[in-house]
């Protein structure tokens, strides 16, 4: 096990360094150029000094490396340094976005919080709901229960995010008046009044990512509990004379949960990437929107960053979600 | 076991010769399955119809969706009038936007954009998957390096980046083929090349089963090139889990077209699509919730109408499940 998440870690090196050159050469055979925003009036050998302030002067592949030392050796030094009062990094030029003029890892680090909060909230709640759902659905087959609930993932797989988070803005916020439609980050929770606040604020996202979470692992729920209920070992554990419980919720479940966790585990990337639609919808000031707003602004090392640790998230719970298959399912061998 | 010789829905007993029965081929027994699955039913009629609405539609209707009528402005929807709506008028039904605009023409050409767009990058996708997993899953030595290439492509962050090439590449392409026709071909090309690797899987791993099979060995054995063994015996038997993937892909481009649009990264400003349409009414959606609901609905409706058809269509080209 030891030996092949080893291996897997290897292989996700070069993986890694691929699709940093790609979305690297990506954005460098673009035409868009950063100073195409700049007035016309300013002469082309100031253009030139300002493109080389912003460290576009060199080739590509001097330019390439260097990027890939500053977020590999120069920001993890950084880290250390805050934490520990170590001087590594002293000196060395960090990842600058275009735009703020200010380390790109700051404002990710700025930005993070909001995501996790509010994304990674409404993945924990949509994951609570399905697993359920799913146990239900696939115990009654077919009945009224199972029916409405293909039919609510259906929807929940039909409807894009920005159409129910504008139905539930316009229901919630505009006739009702119940729920704010702007999430204020700023807000701090202090007393009750303050907490009652922010959770009301935090429904609606959450509600909205949380029904595409629910859509897909119910289904994934219920086809590995109809998989496990018809089993040899399942009617063993009825004739020994276990409970339904016992049977259902030890047996069946533990076995069930197997291909279920992994499917949880790879999706918790779009946790941080996924949410862009609905972080723009309700104004939250996440990852999802700070990648939108770089786009916008052509804002190179923002976009190249962002979208890379959006990469190494996904390529990371891959291979966490292959070696949890390993952990969980001893039948499964690696080596 | 495709080719019935007797009508089974003759009585037994009945005394009278049969009439020639008709060639029944194995898309027959295929139509027969997916019709008795009441979903799928629904949503291919729901498609059809909409299709038929937003392609019919303009020639019928005949107002022009980009024509400014400033005196018919913030026209309510004829249904309103139900609850005594003042503002409403027949000549438009779904009422016009802030500059007069008939809502129902741009709903029909915002439709045709979105329906083109979706079926258009699903059909890239499919031939890119389809080649890509026929490829790999048949010459092993190609093999190797195309599903790393589709491992590749699955780690990449594809919201992310299909908007990035959304943003870079638009004043190119603008300038090449025309603002629409050139956003047009980016939103394609982006779509297909970032969706094609669940089909380049599903094909590969049959063809990998198929081409051991005796039929595969028999026709190489009388020397038949690569070239019709793939074309001839290969892609036929893979036909059903390609049509599947590629009703799914249907339902993905159109909402990921609608994403790209919503976010102001798609078409230019004058040309309606479904997600443009919503996009530009969310900011008068305090006044005019309506606006925001008529593509939200032909939205959803097409992609749930769309997924119910994979559904329909997975059980009837299941063989085990067909017949029964």
């Amino acid at each position: 096990m030891l030996t092949y998440t080893f291996r897997r870690l290897l292989i996700s090196i070069p993986t890694l360094l691929l699709i940093a050159f790609v979305i690297f050469m990506l954005l460098e055979l673009a035409p868009g150029d950063p100073m195409a925003s700049m007035p016309l009036t300013i002469p082309a050998e100031v253009k030139q000094q300002m493109r080389e302030a912003l460290g576009l002067g060199e080739p590509w592949w001097v330019r390439f490396p260097l990027w890939l030392k500053q977020f590999f050796i120069v920001e993890p030094a950084y880290w250390i340094d805050s934490a520990f009062g170590t001087s590594l990094a002293e000196g060395q030029q960090r990842i600058i976005s275009f735009q703020s003029r200010s380390p790109v890892f700051d404002t990710i680090a700025q930005r993070l919080p909001q995501t996790l909060w509010v994304v990674g909230m409404s993945y924990v709640v949509g994951v609570l709901i399905a697993l359920p759902v799913g146990i239900i659905s696939a115990y009654r087959q077919y009945s009224v229960f199972d029916q409405a609930g293909t039919f609510v993932s259906m929807i929940g797989f039909s409807v894009p995010p920005f159409f129910s988070g504008v139905l539930l803005i316009v229901i919630f916020s505009v006739s009702l008046g119940w729920l704010p439609s702007i999430y204020d980050t700023t807000h701090q929770v202090r007393d009750w009044n303050s907490f009652v606040f922010q959770l009301k604020q935090m429904v609606m996202p959450v509600m909205v990512l949380a029904l595409q979470t629910t859509a897909q692992i119910s289904r994934y729920m219920r086809a590995a509990m109809l998989d496990n209920l018809g089993q040899d070992y399942v009617r063993t554990a009825r004739a020994k004379g276990l409970s339904e419980s016992v049977v259902v919720l030890r047996h069946v479940l533990r076995n069930s949960m197997i291909p279920v966790i992994t499917v949880i585990a790879l999706g918790i990337p779009s946790i941080f990437g996924g949410a862009i639609i609905t972080e723009q919808i309700f104004k939250v000031n996440g990852l999802g929107q700070l990648l939108i707003i770089a786009l916008q602004g052509n804002d190179i090392p923002m976009v190249m960053t962002l979208t890379f640790l959006f990469a190494v998230l996904i390529v990371l719970f891959n291979l966490i979600a292959d070696v949890l298959y390993g952990v969980f399912d001893p039948r499964i061998r690696y080596d | 076991m495709t080719d019935r010789t007797a009508n089974p829905a003759l009585p037994a007993g009945d005394p009278t010769p049969v009439a020639p029965v008709k060639d029944r081929n194995q898309w027959w027994d295929v139509w027969d399955q997916f019709r008795s699955h009441k979903g799928a039913m629904a949503g291919l009629i729901f498609l059809l119809g909409i299709t038929l609405f937003c392609l019919i539609g303009p020639w019928l209707w005949g107002l022009d969706p980009a024509k400014l009528d400033i005196r018919n402005k913030d026209l309510r929807p004829i249904i309103n009038a139900l609850w005594g709506a003042e503002n409403v008028s027949w000549a438009h039904p779904f009422g016009t936007d802030n500059l007069g605009r008939d809502i129902m023409a741009q709903t029909m050409q915002g439709g045709r954009i979105s329906l083109a767009v979706g079926w258009t990058a699903m059909i890239l996708a499919i031939l890119i998957g389809t080649f890509v997993g026929v490829i790999a899953g048949y010459f092993p030595r190609l093999d190797g390096v195309l599903m790393r290439l589709t491992d590749l492509f699955l780690a990449l962050p594809l919201l992310p980046l299909l908007l990035v090439m959304m943003l870079l590449f638009r004043d190119p392409l603008r300038a090449a083929f025309g603002p629409e026709q050139g956003i047009f071909i980016l939103i394609v090309i982006g779509i297909g090349i970032t969706s094609w690797m669940q089909t380049a899987r599903i094909v590969r791993g049959d063809v990998l089963a198929l081409k051991e099979r005796e039929y595969v060995l028999a026709a190489r054995s009388i020397g038949t090139p690569s070239r019709r063994v793939i074309t001839r015996h290969l892609l036929p038997n893979v036909l059903s889990p390609i049509m599947v993937s590629a009703t799914l892909g249907l339902a993905t481009a159109i909402i990921t077209e609608s994403a790209i649009s919503f976010l102001g990264l798609g078409f230019p400003p004058d040309y309606p699509t479904w997600g443009k349409l919503l996009a530009d009414a969310v900011p008068r959606m305090v006044s005019f919730p309506e606006r925001v609901v008529w593509p939200g609905l032909a939205i959803s409706l097409t992609v749930l109408a769309v997924n119910y058809i994979g559904d329909g269509l997975r059980d009837a080209l299941d063989p085990r499940i067909r017949g029964l």
